[in-house]
Formats: C-alpha cells, sequence, structure tokens
C-alpha cells in the first residue's frame, strides 16, 4: 500500500508542542501541581553577610504545634550542596561561618503559607559578625580568608606566541599604537518569570524531588550526597519549567535539599515556592567583572598583540565560578586575528551572595571589553567600524587566542555582509523626541562569537546520553534535556520524527526524570539541540533501522492480519510498504517489549585540548554573530532609547526557525536590558532592589522592534548541520550600545549599566560637535 | 478575620468610616494590596470600589470635578479632561499600565499622597483642591496644603476623600508635565514636574510649577514662580533652572541618585518655559 | 465571609477571609491554576484576568471585593476546545516560550482586541500602541516581538470577523458591571 511521503519538519517553524498547552494555561508548573496535603516550606535567611552561628532560638511565644524546624543538625548524610567542590553548605552548621546575606539558616515548615512565614520570624538565629568583605580588590588582597589564603576560586593563565611576559612586553613596546581600557560589567538578575519551586515527597523507601530547574542530574548528584543514599534513592523529575536563563542551572539543588530535609522530617510532602523578593535577593546572578584590556597594533592596522586581565566577583561560594571564568577567559581575545596574546583571569571570593550561571556565561562580559576596544581602535584609525572588524576577523583556516585552527562553519562573511546589506544610512545626528527634548542619535556595531557545547574534552568526559524507544506504535525522546522555554521539546520532536520518518505526532518527548532517561548532560552551554538533539537523531535512526530490519526479517506485511505475507522472500531488500508506526506496533504486540535505542556521544574528530596549558581546540565549533544598534539620547532625562536592533546569527542550520528567531529576540533583549536598564544593587552585601518594581527588567515598551537575521554555515557534525544558539545573542549587543552612545555622545562609555545617571555624569566628557 | 463592608451610598460609607476608622479604605487596591500575603490582615475593609457618589467626572466651564474612586483609566479617556487639561490624561497614562490604570484611583494616588505619586503634581499644578467629607460634614482642602511630609495627609480618621476639583485653566495658560521615571512603562518616578505657565504674548505673567520625586512629597516651587514673574520665556527658562538647583534637595536611593535628580529637574522644568 | 462570584460563566462560591487575594481563591479554593503569580505586587502581569470587564492583576484584588461580580481568567478564554483568536496566533507565531508569563499576556491581549482597544491606525502606531497596553505583561523568554506579530495578527483577524457573532457574545460577557450592579 502506497504511503504519502512524510515531509520532513527539520527546518521549519511548526509550532510548539506545548503551545496549546500554554496559550490555554493547562501546563502544569510546580506550584500548579495538585499537592493539597503538602505543608509549605520556608527559610530562615541571614541578615548578616559575614559571621559565625552562634545558635539558633526559637521564640517560646510563638505556637510550635504544627509546625516542623530543620537545622544543619538535621542532615544526616553530607551538609554541602555538591556541585564542583563542597564548600556550599546547604544549612549553615552551629559554630560555622555564615558567608553572605540571605544566606540559608534554616527551615519551617507548616500547613499553610501564612503560618510557616510567621514560624520563619519566629527562628531567631545569632551570629557574631566578622568584618565583610565586598570589594574585589580587598579580596584580592586576601580580607576575610573567605577561600584558602588567596580568595581565589579559580585562575587563567593563556599564553599565545610567547612564552615569557618579557615577549609580550615587546612585542606592545613595539607597536605603532596602544589602545587601552578597563571595562566594568554590573551583576544581572535571571529574572525568570516563574520563581524557583520545588516539592519533595518520601514515599516507598526514596526521595521524590520534583520542581523547575534545568539539570535533573545535577540535582540528583547533589542530594545522593545529601541523603547518603544511592543512585535509586532519591529521584528527580523535571516539572514544567518557567525559564531558567541559567538562573535554574545549579541553584534547584539548594532548594531541593531544603525540601527534601523539610518531608523528610515532616513525613509528608513540603513544597517549597520562592517570593519574588527572596528569589532576587537570594539566589545566583551574573558575575560582575573587570576587565583591562590592551591592544597592540601596527602602522598597518594589524593586531599584533592582546593583553588581559579579567577579574570576576564570585561571591561567596565557588558553586561554577571556574567554569564561567573559564569562558570568559578563552572569548577575551575575541574573534580576531593576533598572533600574540595574554589572557589572564581571577575569579575572587567575596562575601555577596554566591553569583553563578547566566546565559553567556562569563562570554559577555569579555565581549562588552573586546568589542569597546574594537570600537576604540576604528574611532583611532578613522576607519569604518565594520570595515575593520571585516579586516581582522578570523576566518576558516586562522587560529584563535588557544592555538584552535578554524576548520568549519565559520560565519564571519556572511554575518558581517548581512548588516552591512540591511544597515541603510544611519540616524540623523540631532533632533527633538515626542517628550519634547532634544536628542541626539547614534550608531554601534559589533561582531562577535560564542563557543557552542562544552569546553574542550567536556563532553566527551560528560559522556551523554539520549535514547529513543519505541512503545507499542509510539515512540519516546528520553533525555534529561530539561525545556525551559527554549523549545527542546519541540526539537527533538522534529528530529525524532524526520529520522523515523514519522509524523511528529507520533512521538512523544517524556519528561526528565532521573528515574526513566538517561544522564544527557545539563541544559547548558548551547549543547542542547547540538550534542543532545545529535543524539536524539542518531538513537532515532537506530530505532528505525532496527525496525525496518526485524520488519524484513518476519516478511512483514501490514496489509495483512497475518506478518508473513504469500510470496514474499524471507530477506527481501525491497522498500516495506507499512509504516513505521505500525511496523512498532507489530513489534511490540509480538515481542511483548518495548524497543530502546541509547547513544552516547561521540566526538567529532580532530579535538584536541590540553586543560593544563589552555591551548587546543577549546570548543568543537563557533557561533558568529554581528550586531548593530541604533539609540537616541533625550538630553534632558540622559536615558538611552534603543530604537533599531539588528543580529545576524550563524547558527549552522535553524532546526525551527520560528524557536530560533524566539531564541535570539529574548537574548537580545536581556543584552539590551543588561547594557542600559537593569542592575543588582548591593548594599552592605545584600540586594537591595530585590523586587520587582526596582529591579527592573524591559517591558514592551522598552524594547524596540527586534530584527533577527538568520545565516546558516552549517556545522557537520550538528543534527542537520546545527549548532548552538541559546546563548550567542547576549553576548554582543551591550557592546553595540555603547559604541553606539560613543557615536552619539562622543565619549567611551565603559561601565555597564550605561544607565541614564551614569550618561548624565558624563557630561564634562561628552563631545557633541 | 477581617471584616467587610460594600457602602450602597456615601453616607453608609462615611458611617462605617466614623464606626471604624482603623479599618482599610479600599479602592483600586494597587498600593495597599502590594505583597498582601506578608502584611498583617486588616480588622476590615471598607470598599469604596465603584461607589457611585464617588465615581464620576463632572464638567463646567470653569472646573471638571473627578470624583476621587474614578479610575485613571476612566480619566485618560475622558473627552474634556483630554482636551482642556491634558497633562492629568497624559499623567493617568503613564501610571504604571494597563492593569494599573483600570484600577488605581485619584482617591487612592491623594491619599497615599507618596512623593512619587504621578499624578499628583499636576493637581499641584492645576491647583486642585480637593473635597472631603465625614459624618460631621464637608470641606475642601486646597491640594497644595494637603501633604503635611512624607505620606501623611490632612485626612482625618473620619474622612473619606470624595473628589478632586481642578479649575480649568484660562486660554492664556499652558499647562505641561513630564515623568521620567525607571523605564518606558510600568515604572516608578525617578524625577517628575508638571506647570502651568499663564502668558501675555511671549511673558510669563503667572507660572506654578510642581515637582515630584524630589522631596518627601510632591511641592511646589515657589523659587521658581517668583524668579519667572515678568521674564519673557527664554530668560525664564534659565531663571527657573537657576531656581531649582538653589531649592531643591533630591536624594540618593535605590532607583536613583540625587546629583541626577537635581540636573533633570531643572532641566524638565526649564523645558517647560522654553517650550511653552 | 461568603463571596459569590462569576467565573468564567459559571457562579462560584467560596468561604474565606475577604483580605484573601482573588489570585490566591482562583488557584487555591477554585483549582483554576493557570492564572500564575510571579511577583505579587503587580508588576509583572503573570496574574492577569479580566474583572468586570476590565483587565486587572488579580494580586492586588481582595476577593471580598469580588462578591457579586464578574471575572474572566485564562480558561475561559476559550470556546471549548475553540481557542480565542490570540491564543490560536500566539501558538502560530512562536510567541510563548517557558508559557508562564502566557496566560496573562492572553487575557490581556484578548481584552485589548475584543474591546478595539489599538484603534484603526497604521501598522507602526498599531505596534507601538500594543507593546504600550500589553507593557504591564513582562516577558523574559521572547523579547516581545512574536508576541506582538501574534497580537496584532489577532486583531486584523478580529476585524475581519467584526460584527459577527462571535465577535459580539464576546463583548457582552466582558462587559462591565457599573452603577446598579452593586449589592
Amino acid at each position: 500500500m502506497e504511503r504519502p511521503p512524510v515531509v520532513s519538519p527539520v527546518g521549519t517553524s511548526v509550532p510548539r508542542v506545548d503551545g496549546v498547552a500554554k496559550v490555554t494555561g493547562r501546563a502544569l508548573y510546580l506550584d500548579d501541581l495538585d499537592a493539597a496535603s503538602a505543608w509549605h516550606g520556608v527559610t530562615v535567611r541571614s541578615q548578616v553577610a559575614h559571621g559565625v552561628l552562634e545558635a539558633i532560638d526559637l521564640d517560646p511565644a510563638f505556637d510550635w504545634s504544627q509546625v516542623v524546624v530543620v537545622t544543619a543538625a538535621d542532615i544526616w548524610g553530607k551538609n554541602a550542596i555538591v556541585l564542583i567542590e563542597e564548600d556550599q553548605p546547604a544549612l549553615v552548621p552551629i559554630g560555622g561561618r555564615v558567608m553572605h546575606r540571605d544566606e540559608p539558616l534554616a527551615l519551617v515548615a507548616a500547613p499553610t503559607r501564612a503560618r510557616a512565614f510567621a514560624a520563619a520570624r519566629a527562628v531567631r538565629p545569632r551570629i557574631a559578625p566578622l568584618p565583610a568583605v565586598f570589594e574585589v580588590d580587598d579580596a584580592l588582597a586576601g580580607a576575610g580568608r573567605l577561600y584558602g589564603t588567596t580568595n581565589v576560586f579559580k585562575q587563567f593563565l593563556i599564553r599565545k606566541g610567547h612564552a615569557t611576559d618579557a615577549e609580550l612586553d615587546a612585542a606592545f613596546a613595539g607597536a605603532s599604537q596602544v589602545i587601552e581600557g578597563t571595562y566594568t560589567t554590573s551583576p544581572q538578575e535571571q529574572m525568570y518569570i516563574e520563581p524557583q519551586a520545588m516539592m519533595a515527597d518520601w514515599r516507598d523507601g526514596r526521595c521524590h524531588i520534583v520542581g523547575s530547574m534545568q539539570c535533573p542530574f545535577y540535582v540528583h548528584k547533589a542530594m545522593k550526597a545529601l541523603l547518603a543514599c544511592g543512585p535509586d534513592g532519591v529521584v528527580i523529575t523535571q516539572a514544567v519549567t518557567g525559564g531558567g536563563f541559567g538562573g535554574k542551572e545549579e541553584y534547584p539543588s539548594m532548594i531541593a535539599a531544603h525540601a527534601a530535609l523539610l518531608a523528610h522530617k515532616a513525613g509528608r510532602a513540603v513544597k517549597i515556592v520562592y517570593d519574588r523578593d527572596e528569589d532576587i535577593a537570594a539566589t545566583t546572578k551574573r558575575h560582575p567583572s573587570r576587565t583591562r584590556h590592551r591592544l597592540a597594533v601596527s602602522a598597518t592596522g594589524e593586531l599584533l598583540a592582546i593583553d588581559i586581565d579579567v577579574v570576576m566577583d564570585g561571591g561567596a561560594y565557588l558553586t561554577l565560578s571556574p567554569v564561567v571564568l573559564s569562558r570568559g577567559v578563552l572569548h577575551a581575545a575575541g574573534p580576531y586575528r593576533c598572533p600574540i596574546v595574554r589572557v589572564r583571569g581571577r575569579v575572587v571570593a567575596t562575601n555577596h551572595p554566591p553569583h553563578g550561571a547566566f546565559r553567556g556565561f562569563g562570554a559577555p562580559q569579555t565581549t562588552f571589553a573586546y568589542e569597546r576596544q574594537m570600537q576604540k581602535l576604528a574611532r583611532r584609525r578613522g576607519e569604518d567600524p565594520l570595515a575593520l572588524r571585516k579586516r581582522l576577523a578570523l576566518r576558516t583556516g586562522d587560529t584563535t587566542a588557544t592555538g584552535q585552527r578554524l576548520e568549519f562553519s565559520v560565519g564571519t562573511d556572511e554575518v558581517i555582509a548581512a548588516i552591512e546589506a540591511t544597515a541603510g544610512a544611519p540616524p540623523v545626528r540631532d533632533g527633538v523626541n515626542a517628550q519634547g527634548a532634544p536628542v541626539r542619535r547614534g550608531r554601534g556595531v559589533c561582531f562577535y562569537f560564542h563557543g557552542a557545547g562544552f569546553t574542550g574534552s567536556g563532553e566527551q568526559q560528560l559522556a551523554g546520553r539520549a535514547a529513543v524507544a519505541a512503545v507499542g506504535g509510539r515512540f519516546e525522546v528520553r533525555s534529561s534535556s530539561s525545556d525551559m522555554g527554549q523549545g527542546s521539546i519541540t526539537i527533538f520532536t522534529q528530529l525524532a520524527a524526520a529520522a523515523l520518518g514519522v509524523d511528529a505526532a507520533d512521538v512523544t518527548v517524556i519528561d526528565p526524570s532521573t528515574s526513566r532517561v538517561p544522564d544527557s548532560g545539563p541544559t547548558v552551554a548551547s549543547r542542547t539541540a547540538m550534542v543532545v538533539g545529535g543524539l536524539v537523531e542518531r538513537a532515532a535512526r537506530a530505532v528505525r533501522n532496527k525496525l525496518e530490519a526485524w520488519a524484513a526479517a518476519h516478511d512483514f506485511d501490514p496489509t495483512g492480519e497475518n506478518p508473513r505475507p504469500a510470496g514474499r522472500a524471507v530477506g527481501d531488500p525491497t522498500p516495506l510498504g507499512g509504516s513505521l508506526v505500525e511496523i512498532a506496533r507489530a513489534y511490540a504486540a509480538t515481542m511483548q517489549a518495548e524497543l530502546v535505542e541509547t547513544i552516547s556521544y561521540e566526538p567529532p574528530p580532530g579535538i584536541q585540548w590540553d586543560d593544563a596549558t589552555y591551548t587546543g581546540s577549546a570548543y568543537p565549533v563557533y557561533g558568529w554573530a554581528a550586531c548593530l544598534v541604533d539609540v537616541e539620547v533625550d538630553l534632558d532625562s540622559y536615558e538611552v532609547a534603543i530604537t533599531r536592533c539588528v543580529q545576524a546569527v550563524d547558527v549552522g542550520k535553524a532546526l525551527n526557525p520560528a524557536i530560533v528567531r524566539g531564541q535570539i529576540e529574548g537574548g537580545t533583549l536581556q543584552a539590551l536590558g543588561w547594557a542600559v536598564l537593569e542592575n543588582v544593587v548591593y548594599k552592605e552585601g545584600k540586594v537591595a532592589n530585590a523586587n520587582m518594581t526596582n529591579c527592573i527588567v524591559p517591558t514592551f515598551a522598552d524594547a524596540p522592534e527586534l530584527e533577527t537575521i538568520l545565516v546558516e554555515v552549517p556545522y557537520p557534525f550538528g543534527p542537520s548541520g546545527a549548532k548552538g544558539v541559546g546563548e550567542i545573542p547576549m553576548d554582543g549587543p551591550a557592546a553595540a550600545v555603547a559604541n553606539a552612545v560613543e557615536d552619539a555622545l562622543g565619549c567611551a562609555f565603559d561601565a555597564l549599566p550605561i544607565s541614564p545617571e551614569a550618561v548624565a555624569q558624563a557630561r564634562p566628557r561628552w563631545g557633541l560637535s | 478575620m477581617t471584616d467587610y463592608v460594600r457602602p450602597r451610598d456615601l453616607d453608609e460609607a462615611l458611617a462605617t468610616r466614623a464606626a471604624h476608622p482603623d479599618w482599610m479604605v479600599l479602592a483600586g487596591g494597587t498600593d495597599l494590596m502590594v505583597n498582601a500575603p506578608h502584611v498583617v490582615a486588616p480588622a476590615g475593609i471598607l470598599d469604596l470600589w465603584r461607589l457611585p457618589a464617588i465615581g464620576f467626572v463632572r464638567v463646567t466651564d470653569e472646573a471638571i470635578a473627578i470624583g476621587a474612586g474614578t479610575t485613571w483609566h476612566e480619566v485618560e479617556r475622558h473627552p474634556a479632561i483630554r482636551a482642556r487639561m491634558r497633562p492629568l490624561a497624559a499623567a493617568a497614562r503613564e501610571i504604571g499600565a494597563l492593569q494599573i490604570q483600570a484600577r488605581a484611583t485619584l482617591g487612592g494616588n491623594v491619599g497615599t499622597s507618596s512623593p512619587v505619586g504621578d499624578s499628583l503634581p499636576v493637581l499641584l499644578a492645576l491647583d486642585a483642591e480637593l473635597e472631603v467629607a465625614s459624618v460631621h460634614g464637608r470641606r475642601r482642602v486646597p491640594y497644595r496644603q494637603w501633604c503635611t511630609g512624607y505620606r501623611t495627609t490632612q485626612l482625618r480618621p473620619d474622612e473619606l476623600i470624595v473628589a478632586a476639583h481642578l479649575p480649568v485653566p484660562g486660554p492664556a495658560t499652558r499647562t505641561t508635565w513630564r515623568k521620567v521615571g525607571t523605564r518606558r512603562a510600568q515604572s516608578i518616578s525617578k524625577v517628575m514636574g508638571a506647570a502651568a505657565i499663564t502668558l501675555d504674548g511671549d511673558v510669563v505673567t503667572e507660572a506654578r510649577v510642581a515637582l515630584g520625586a524630589v522631596a518627601e512629597r510632591p511641592i511646589r516651587i515657589a523659587a521658581v514662580e517668583a524668579a519667572v514673574r515678568g521674564l519673557g520665556l527664554g530668560q525664564a527658562a534659565e531663571a527657573a533652572r537657576a531656581a531649582v538647583r538653589a531649592t531643591i534637595r533630591p536624594i540618593d536611593d535605590v532607583r536613583s541618585t540625587a546629583a541626577y535628580r537635581r540636573e533633570v529637574a531643572e532641566n524638565l522644568v526649564a523645558r517647560f518655559f522654553s517650550m511653552s | 465571609m461568603k463571596v459569590t462570584l462569576e467565573v468564567n460563566g459559571v457562579e462560584r462560591t467560596v468561604e474565606c477571609s475577604p483580605w484573601k487575594r482573588l489570585l490566591d481563591v482562583l488557584r487555591e479554593d477554585l483549582r483554576l491554576t493557570g492564572t500564575k503569580e510571579g511577583c505579587g505586587e503587580g508588576e509583572c502581569g503573570a496574574c492577569t484576568v479580566v474583572l468586570d470587564g476590565e483587565a486587572v492583576n488579580s494580586c492586588l484584588v481582595a476577593v471580598g471585593q469580588c462578591h457579586a461580580r464578574r471575572v474572566t481568567t485564562v480558561e475561559g478564554l476559550a470556546r471549548g476546545e475553540v481557542l480565542h483568536a490570540v491564543q490560536r496566533a500566539l501558538v502560530a507565531c512562536g510567541g510563548a516560550q517557558c508559557g508562564i508569563c502566557t496566560p496573562g499576556i492572553a487575557v490581556c491581549a484578548a481584552h485589548i482586541v475584543d474591546h478595539d482597544l489599538i484603534g484603526e491606525c497604521d501598522d507602526q502606531t498599531a505596534r507601538a500602541r500594543v507593546r504600550e497596553l500589553l507593557a504591564g505583561n513582562i516577558c523574559r523568554c521572547t523579547g516581545y516581538q512574536l508576541i506582538v506579530d501574534a497580537v496584532i495578527a489577532a486583531a486584523h483577524e478580529a476585524l475581519r470577523g467584526s460584527g459577527s457573532e462571535g465577535g459580539a457574545e464576546r463583548r457582552a460577557d466582558n462587559g462591565a458591571a457599573r452603577g446598579g450592579d452593586q449589592v
């Protein structure tokens, strides 16, 4: 029987699989789950940034019946949130050091939220204060002995084209021009609209945890240590997650720990849902940074040497700081040809709440620095900014700062050409806006790259796996990748359906639960489509091959009742008339089992990486992008309005163009917000603007009409040529904004945010012609 | 448990207010309900939402009276307010966003009289008069006398705000307003100003200039009003700028800085004159 | 206090403090979890519902105030399995990513479209107007672009179908209770 060909959905903008559930409000986030008998958990937090926890008193006047209290003394396993290191406790023990404001000290649970809040207020920690350290320079001087003797969580030194500092100095001495600057970037709150939430329940001898998260197996690893159990002693399941952006990469392990401890003591399910204010105050932020960047340039405008020193504030615990610094350092020299590069990076401990993962993960910070530098170089040379980028950019065959030779999928020319083609005339310099204020307009561009996937041999070490299963007449995708809005459920559905040759409706991506899916690795690092999607595709192909082979071996004929048709020879290689769905159904009926293919990661050839010297192929492939921003500065209010923003991004292959556009536009606006609107204000180590009123993000009215140009320079080892897209749009636009404001006002803006206050303060430096 | 009364008319509202001065007077709730689960529940709620006696816009040639229960959405779309008191409509449109404008009321804004209340500098510049009532009768208070300190007003414990009476500016009077918030919409003011400038040709005969977010309450700047009298608009702009600089003492806070507020306030007020 | 209110066309009665937030009554007492809490202070719009014909933040409404009033939540936008034009457009245009802000946006945008708050104007003005009208709904995932596309598409569809039974019916349902509708 002839079947109509299945249109391959890869590369088409099929609507999201979970779209209808989301627009109807039927999608169930953690706080929507039916949990009528669950108690509510609330965290008691430190009001001191640095000190020794002497005691935890309970107010005797409070009615403690119907309340459960948990302290570190209740932890029978390891009192640590295990991540890279084990320095961060789940709860500070008596006699232990409190390391930051809003650090968890104790937990309470009660039948209602109101009662739990009241109980939390009746818990009285006593802390003997110690001098607190908030400035990175104080930390670098060793103040506070917050981490070892140096306070340095991690440092890197990368050298390319030289062996000693003397050689580097000689390169600078021989330069025709030296461009030098210090660039600072601010902390940034992820502001996922669903606050962090987790629920734990102990039943059938194990702990079941469900919640808002990006990395079920990170939580799983942390819980095994905390609860001193084996891999089957705890089950972690991701609920529908309302945004993450990195903010739910590591922090969920802390909340999971708290929920698990409370549930254990209460003997019932306990749910913890953070208040927005608490979420902003206590959870991780983007690392603030300071980068000193020096460029040595020849008379003909070639880069002779780059010298970078970046320092990041890691906050009170190590969490992911080494990896954030790593990515920052590996991107610091930028996508430009330069024979001699030195990059030094340090991330230090302070008594701020720990900083952590946020889209871009160190690269936005160092990209801001290098693209500001390139702007200054262009201005110094009187060269068109895009032409300069084009002239100096890395292309296929060039080597990066780590000595990686770029072999394929380098979209440099395509993205720059796209911006050139669409740029049009720059905005008219002077004007008046709708409020009647005079305005100055300017344009800025930038060019940048982002390494997709884990650094170096990270993917190999992780050895992620994904599976596809034929279950009855349906196909299941089983991976730990968490859809937090970026559309992985839909992408995997498309990839699996195309590889299987079936309709997308026959494919289900199951909820990531550690008891039902293999560890595909965390949902981070722009690796989900590129790496895990590749595993899904291969697994689906393997299932198809197995099913077709089985059908051929059993002379499967879907048109008849008897699986063995008359006249068809055993082993006949001609294509079968039946669909894979029918074959799968027959397989299930005959074999009484599901068919599962699990695929492990295999690195593409030629990835050589030396972790000791930080040289070699830092990333399997890079995304490339160019950005153009027009701004209008109100000369009465000093507000910077972004009137135009264009991003041209090489994504290898847009597996679902609408989803890819959505990712680019979302990341772009986060970057624009970081550039002019957003900030986290610390006062004595506490977040002073811990509510949505004062910790603002862009509204509909703040966002310009975003223009997105999708460029495809395929990556041979990605599914259908795709490479990572989730983070790259975040890296560049802030620099483009700063470049545009400099163009408008004639002076440098090297610190984020470029707030109205900063613009006003710079007025003596303005150079309005 | 919290008590609740939804009065049918103003008499019932006033009687309830007199009997229970500790009850929360609630209309739109856009200020009072913020973080409600963390706020101690009130002993009772006197719900004035949609009380007909305070929900009106009454227009005469001399004045527009706006009931305290009128929402900013209703203010913004009223044709007479748009035509004759454009700054008030403009301010209404920049209070929060759609969902806030649908609930926030003039009475709420005035009753709280926060230093960053978006309509308040306009009420000052238009020299509004408040009408308040109690079981003992009614009285009128010029809005310029209403605020006595930070979120402190002349409202007595048994009183309710009934309306604001705004004189219609004469043909020779230009009215302007500008809010500089933390972002383009749904924002708290960093600096905000309103002005009613009466001209004879190009010369300022009288001015009322008000600023918000630069003091503990919205304020008229008497120094500006005195300095500009009799000046041409260009000179008036510079005189106004100097007077603002010499007078206001804004603060640093989590949203902005004193230096920024001072400089922008000068710019706004100077622009009110140069743009008139 | 016994509060009786009409929710999505059905009369519901709850017994609780009049101070309890409408948001909590919807989610906990009525188990209508489509309406979300993102901030608790009326900043993010994730809790948007239509109350007596106005789009409001349900986190700022005390349930006592809702006695004898009409509420429409995201669950009430569709007619059975037929989605509202805004919902269909959000799906078709890719205007929902993580989806937590989506119910609030769907309710607010449906209100905007049903009451023709954009008005008649060119496309550029219409887009600016949509941005202003939706500025009380924060989305962190999309950058807003595809949502604006979706709302404009739904508005065009409504204009084409204006005067039809569906549109008029919807307007009546969302009509305000004013003046004499007091208890």
